[in-house]
């Protein structure tokens, strides 16, 4: 026992001595989590939008007036014909368009309906989207003005495009992402890396030569860096809370479990990685490329995994983050309880299961 | 009961098509108490012997026993009972002398302050800069240090990997005199080195070429076994001198060695060459009759 907290004090003296690596360590999700979270869930103002009105009557007036009048939108060009629209995208100043049909007034008063249809920049979806539920909102808002005093009720109907990305879907919000990220990053990428530090600078052969055992070294190993993940969860939970706004619904005690128990899952694969690498150098690589791309990718971190191919839906069952993510985004979003979430729980606790024995197994006790 | 007991051991290394012998059916025992020298250039094979005695590496054919303990099947004793020193400075760089001296002893299952007086010696030495990170420390401390920490669990066996190799001359004898020192207390020391003056430090030495030993003995019998009159050669133009002397009919063998050339002959007839020299251009010549060292014995060796 003696044996085992001198090593983890030795390895918190390795940490706390690298005041760069620390402060990068600490600082890290921070910095993720307040781009990603704003740069992802910010509120649009003031797009440049442009109108292109074939009624003119006094009911697309309104509507005009509304849009203008919103925090949201400024008008920035006026158009005629529909062959302006695309010219208007490609200019690249608009980001929205709203088109009314023609004789817009007359069609609602005699038909109850009327349509109008709302075009988006979709190149960077996540904006488009945003912009189209707006601008949805806006004449939805003025529809039910009206039909305060109207019945049947009137309904305009809003058709909306997505230009140059249809194939669209709703942001994810980032918190789940960023936390599935970066708590992979810091265990896996920093216990494979301490590890094979010791193989790179001579150490482990003085290490072996000694009794000191295998579980003792690992455990030594990993029990830093839990901490330091620890104080992560923390950090991101409670700027997700307080500065994004993003409120736990479920219960934080069952978030905190799954969330400790993906930890340890990354911490496993971090010592998994560290049996197969040689040098500092290359547990790094492995790590970024090998843990990093496929969280990002194949998580639903950044992509929906429903839009891919069935070949990458099924590779992305074996990334650990996108079990974790769901897991997340049923606790934390949702308010799922344990009942409701207790398949992807077994599958991270059986991955953490192989990818620990695989890691005992190849522990080498000796040099080669 | 020898200390280190080695029988026809054997290492490959599988390079990506060829592989390399590193070790050739080596065969040696080393007495208990006894300071047991691995002399041989770079790539002679003494490193993968230590760490194939320390239980690091398994060798392809062949046994090798510690203190009558098998390499393979009783590592773990083995682990318990040896202190290694690696070749390549081994301790962490970021912590301070004295954490470093701590941390091994605690790993080891003992304390400074229980085998205090094994290191004592060489510790206090140390001591001035405990809280000094090793990394910082000068090449002779630092190998002070890596031999404090595998001295501080009072080891029967010490392994020592070219301890010297990159310390300053001074440092060397006094860590000569630390083995001495240690020997005394009853350690049994097995150390490697490629300078051949270490050699005659040494109870015993093997010395090795290419993964095999070319001979094991005391350094009195192989300088001994010399057999030879051995002469050092100078003259003022000492690469023609070379030329010249390996072209001499009657010249056995000749090296440059530091200043002078070693040189030995077929038969007796230094007048004979004297004459040759001066024929030679060489005005200057001087050829003085020399005791042979290691290295002279080790060239011998190594032509035969």
């Amino acid at each position: 026992m003696k044996q085992l907290l001198t090593f983890i004090k030795k390895e918190f003296h390795h940490i706390l001595r690298d005041t760069r690596s620390l402060l990068v360590l600490l600082a890290l999700p921070i910095v993720q989590l307040l781009i990603f979270g704003f740069a992802i869930t910010n509120e649009i103002r003031n797009s440049n939008i442009a109108i292109l009105d074939n009624a003119k009557d006094e009911t697309t007036q309104k509507i005009i007036t509304k849009i203008e009048n919103s925090k949201y939108f400024d008008i920035d060009r006026t158009l005629t014909t529909n062959n302006q629209i695309e010219e208007a995208f490609k200019s690249g100043k608009i980001k929205l368009a709203v088109v009314f049909q023609t004789n817009f007034q007359n069609v609602l008063a005699h038909t109850n309906k009327a349509q109008v249809q709302i075009i988006a920049d979709a190149t960077d979806p996540n904006q488009a989207t945003t912009l189209a539920n707006y601008a949805n909102a806006i004449i939805m808002d003025y529809q039910n003005d009206l039909n305060e005093t109207n019945k049947p009720p009137y309904t305009i109907s809003a058709e909306i495009r997505m230009l140059y990305n249809p194939e669209l879907k709703g942001a994810y919000s980032s918190v789940p992402g960023v936390m599935g990220m970066i708590l992979l990053l810091i265990s896996t990428m920093m216990t494979s890396i301490s590890i094979v530090k010791e193989k790179e600078l001579g150490t482990m052969e003085i290490l072996l030569v000694s009794p000191i055992k295998p579980l003792m070294i690992i455990l030594s190993k990993v029990v830093p860096y839990f901490v330091i993940s620890l104080v992560n969860i923390a950090t991101i939970l409670l700027l997700s809370v307080f500065v994004l706004g993003m409120p736990i619904q479920g219960s934080l005690f069952l978030l905190i479990v799954v969330t400790v128990l993906y930890l340890i899952c990354a911490l496993s694969l971090g010592i998994l990685i560290s049996t197969v690498t040689e040098s500092q150098l290359a547990a790094m690589l492995l790590s970024l490329l090998g843990l990093m791309l496929p969280v990002v990718m194949l998580s639903g971190y950044a992509f929906p995994i429903a839009n891919m191919p069935v070949v990458l839906q099924a590779l992305s069952n074996i990334v650990p983050a996108k079990w974790y993510i769901i897991l997340v985004k049923s606790v934390m979003i949702k308010g799922l309880g344990l009942s409701a979430i207790w398949n992807e729980v077994l599958i991270l606790t059986a991955m953490t299961i192989f990818f620990l024995f695989v890691s005992l197994k190849r522990f080498k006790i000796r040099l080669q | 009961m020898k200390a280190v007991e080695l029988k026809n051991i054997v290492k490959t290394y599988a390079l990506k098509k060829s592989s390399v012998t590193a070790v050739d059916d080596v065969s040696f025992s080393v007495e208990e108490g006894e300071i047991f020298g691995l002399i041989g250039p770079d790539g002679a094979g003494k490193t993968s012997i230590f760490r194939i005695l320390t239980t690091l590496l398994l060798a392809d054919k062949g046994n090798a026993k510690v203190l009558c303990n098998d390499v393979v099947k009783d590592w773990k004793t083995i682990r318990d009972i040896v202190g290694y020193m690696p070749g390549r400075f081994s301790l962490y760089q970021d912590l301070t002398v004295e954490e470093n001296l701590d941390f091994f002893a605690t790993i080891f299952n003992t304390t400074i302050q229980e085998n205090y007086d094994l290191v004592a010696d060489i510790y206090k030495q140390l001591e001035p800069f405990k809280t000094r990170r090793a990394g910082k420390l000068s090449g002779g401390m630092k190998q002070k240090l890596a031999l404090s920490c595998a001295l501080i669990h009072k080891p029967k066996i010490l392994f020592l990997d070219e301890p010297t190799t990159g310390v300053d001359p001074v440092s060397r004898k006094e860590f000569w005199e630390i083995l001495k020192r240690l020997k005394k207390q009853g350690i049994t020391i097995l150390v490697s080195t490629p300078y051949m003056d270490e050699a005659k430090l040494c109870d015993r030495i093997a010395l090795m070429q290419k993964g095999k030993i070319m001979t094991i003995d005391t350094p009195e019998a192989i300088v001994n076994q010399f057999g030879k009159n051995l002469y050092a050669v100078h003259s003022e133009s000492m690469f023609k001198l070379l030329n010249d002397l390996r072209s001499f009919t009657k010249t056995e063998s000749c090296f440059a060695f530091g200043e002078n050339h070693h040189l030995t002959l077929k038969e007796e007839c230094t007048t004979e060459l004297e004459k040759y020299l001066l024929a030679s251009g060489h005005n200057n010549a001087t050829i003085k009759k020399l005791e042979p060292g290691i290295e002279d014995c080790f060239m011998q060796l190594m032509k035969k």
